[in-house]
């Protein structure tokens, strides 16, 4: 007798999402927060789209709302003082925030799971990451503790820790940072979500664990096909993973475009200033750029763009009105796909 | 964690001698005769007193007595009481299963409506139960045991009539409600404050943010990942608190009349009965170290941050 080889574990193909709606899809979000100093509106009306498949780096200083974004869409912002008096969130066409707690419950962790950029303070320090990682199969699968241990030993295998066997009863503070953020992104992938959303994933890392983790997780994405939402205030990291930028402000999308036209040709001053302030090369022993100023106090925006008292381009129309999200084109009219700028010059900008 | 074991004991000899020297030494100081008080009012030949003190070795130097006192506390003997000529190992063994019943039974009142509140006002700071649950303890702990006790006893005894205003019966759990509530109250406030503090402490950190995230319930969510975290430095107070409980029973067993180690204390202390007092002392003592032993070993095992070599 023969015994047949049982099928190599592969990722069992994705349902097809070509179906014209995209995974998710953010419309007009607004997020605020009630504090002592008033309400501070940390998103102002946030559209965004991600497809299976696809990666979607959101960049922004801190408090530019992208966090924030981020959290409505897991549904983890603390309410109160957060609320969401406008907007909605659509995931595979079904508005999450019409859901039933329960029913987003269910979506959370396993159709949508999220990186936090702090592992060591985000994974519980009292209980072993074999726990942690099984806590995801026996909570969703409803997997004995013990399947649920082995699952978690596979999964530490599958995001490369060695020694995984052994090392599945260790604590968080036993592992070197690096091998922590291999175990919030295992914890992540559990389930193989739709969509992972990455808050900032390599900030508390060195550089070269930086680069190793961020290989991981696209490496992770493309073969299990999932959307990425990743979040970060590092163009270097953008640059080699993402699809398409969307750069936020004040809690407001100013630029979207897909990335490597964003570098080229910026349509935002604001955009521009980000990339003019990385440190380069070719310009050693000058002074480093810097935008000037602070970002708002978000209980205060300023009126009409919120960029225009930092902005070097600002006239008096940006002090009155709000720049729409309107589409870029060729200096012939002929359309950019994806790309946009809530500038009223982006005209000079981008072709100036 | 044997080694470290192994010195905590070895570490409580000294401590062990030093507070028996303490309380001896405290004894010996104190105005008045064990015999003399036990001659009462009655006229005495001070020859006959002489001699029963000379027959006790009370009037020999201090560190003659407490040697005395060592050597035979090292053969298990722990003295007799001058005035009723009982061992003093058999008055501790009336009195302490009495007190150790009550101070378990206000333990346990403690830890489960302690914590239980705790829990309520922690899940939700600043709310109006949280705020209600801080007036209350407020209360609990500005108000001496003395006071709750005669308020508690006017209240459910003389009002109320639901109870004897004093104990009955000492082996009587029934009996030993009230005292225990009374004795359990102040300990409850501080731990149903730290279970509070701690909860709502821990409920903003990254972690709980994690657990939300992966879609566990939220039964789950509290009850392992919040709970877990929050009641580690409860633990080490309830640990601690055992022998304060102990302690604080002797304002209580007075109050309701309760036949433990308090009662006992009491009157040896009236009677200046040197070895009963000295050996129930001694005992809390023990009590004392051993649950703190024990709560730094569970500390090592609730948190595994902490590691003992």
């Amino acid at each position: 007798m023969t015994i047949i080889d049982k099928p190599a574990d592969v990722p069992a193909p994705r349902p097809d999402t070509d179906s014209g709606t995209p995974l998710l899809e953010v419309r007009d979000l607004h997020v605020e927060f009630k504090t002592r100093d008033g309400v501070a509106k940390a998103v102002n009306g946030v559209n965004y789209t991600v497809s299976a498949g696809e990666t979607l780096a959101v960049l922004g200083e801190s408090g530019s709302g992208k966090s924030v974004t981020a959290q409505a869409i897991m549904g983890i912002l603390d309410m109160p003082p957060g609320r969401i008096p406008k907007g909605e969130i659509l995931f595979r066409g079904e508005d999450m925030l019409k859901m039933s707690e329960e029913e987003r419950r269910k979506i959370r962790g396993r159709k949508i799971a999220m990186i936090f950029q702090d592992a060591l303070s985000s994974l519980n320090p009292v209980l072993s990451v074999g726990y942690q990682l099984g806590e995801m199969f026996r909570v969703h699968l409803g997997l004995s503790k013990k399947d649920a241990k082995a699952r978690a030993i596979e999964l530490m295998d599958r995001v490369k820790i060695p020694a995984a066997a052994a090392r599945v009863g260790d604590y968080p503070h036993q592992f070197s940072g690096g091998m922590r953020q291999r175990i919030m992104i295992a914890m992540a992938l559990a389930l193989e979500p739709d969509l992972i959303i990455a808050d900032e994933p390599t900030t508390a890392l060195d550089v070269t664990v930086q680069a190793q983790v961020m290989d991981l997780l696209a490496e992770l994405q493309r073969e299990y096909n999932m959307g990425l939402i990743l979040i970060t205030h590092d163009l270097g990291v953008v640059a080699d993973v993402a699809d398409k930028i969307a750069v936020m402000y004040a809690g407001r999308i100013v630029e979207t475009a897909p990335v490597h036209e964003l570098y080229k040709r910026p349509a935002h001053p604001y955009t521009r200033g980000l990339l003019d302030s990385i440190p380069r090369l070719d310009q050693k022993g000058q002074e480093l750029y810097a935008i000037k100023g602070l970002p708002p106090n978000l209980t205060r925006i300023p009126s009409g763009c919120a960029f225009n008292p930092r902005c070097p381009k600002a006239q008096d129309i940006c002090r009155t009105e709000v720049p729409a999200l309107s589409l870029v084109t060729e200096q012939d009219g002929t359309e950019l796909p994806g790309r946009g700028s809530a500038c009223h010059f982006w005209k000079e900008t981008i072709h100036g | 964690m044997g080694r470290y074991v192994a010195r905590r004991l070895l570490q409580m000899i000294p401590v062990f001698l030093g507070s028996t020297f303490l309380i001896f030494m405290m004894m010996y100081v104190l105005p008045g005769d064990p015999v003399r008080a036990l001659m009462g009012e009655q006229a005495y030949d001070p020859t006959v007193v002489e001699n029963i003190r000379h027959d006790l070795g009370l009037d020999r130097p201090w560190w003659w007595q407490y040697g005395h006192y060592l050597g035979g506390l090292f053969q298990g003997d722990f003295g007799t009481e001058i005035a009723s000529k009982r061992e003093v190992a058999d008055i501790i063994a009336d009195a302490f299963p009495v007190t150790i019943r009550l101070t378990l039974f206000a333990f346990v009142f403690m830890v489960v409506v302690g914590i239980g509140l705790g829990v309520v006002a922690g899940l939700r700071p600043d709310s109006v139960r949280d705020r209600g649950l801080l007036t209350l303890t407020l209360v609990l702990i500005s108000m001496p045991s003395f006071v709750l006790g005669y308020l508690m006893q006017y209240i459910f005894a003389f009002q109320l009539q639901m109870i004897t205003p004093t104990v009955q019966d000492s082996e009587s759990f029934g009996d030993l409600f009230l005292p225990a509530i009374v004795l359990g109250s102040l300990s409850l406030a501080y731990v149903a404050r730290l279970t509070r503090t701690s909860m709502a402490e821990n409920l903003r950190a990254d972690y709980m943010r994690t657990a939300v995230a992966k879609g566990l319930p939220r039964r789950r969510v509290v009850g392992v990942h919040l709970m877990r975290n929050s009641l580690i430095p409860v633990v080490t107070f309830l640990g601690t608190d055992i022998g304060n409980l102990m302690t604080g029973a002797i304002v209580t067993e007075g109050i309701f009349n309760v036949q433990g180690v308090g009662n006992a204390i009491f009157e040896a202390l009236t009677r200046r009965e040197g070895a009963t007092v000295v050996g129930i002392a001694s005992l809390i003592v023990i009590v004392y170290l051993f649950t703190s032993l024990l709560v730094d070993l569970l500390y090592a095992v609730l948190d595994p941050r902490i590691r003992y070599a």
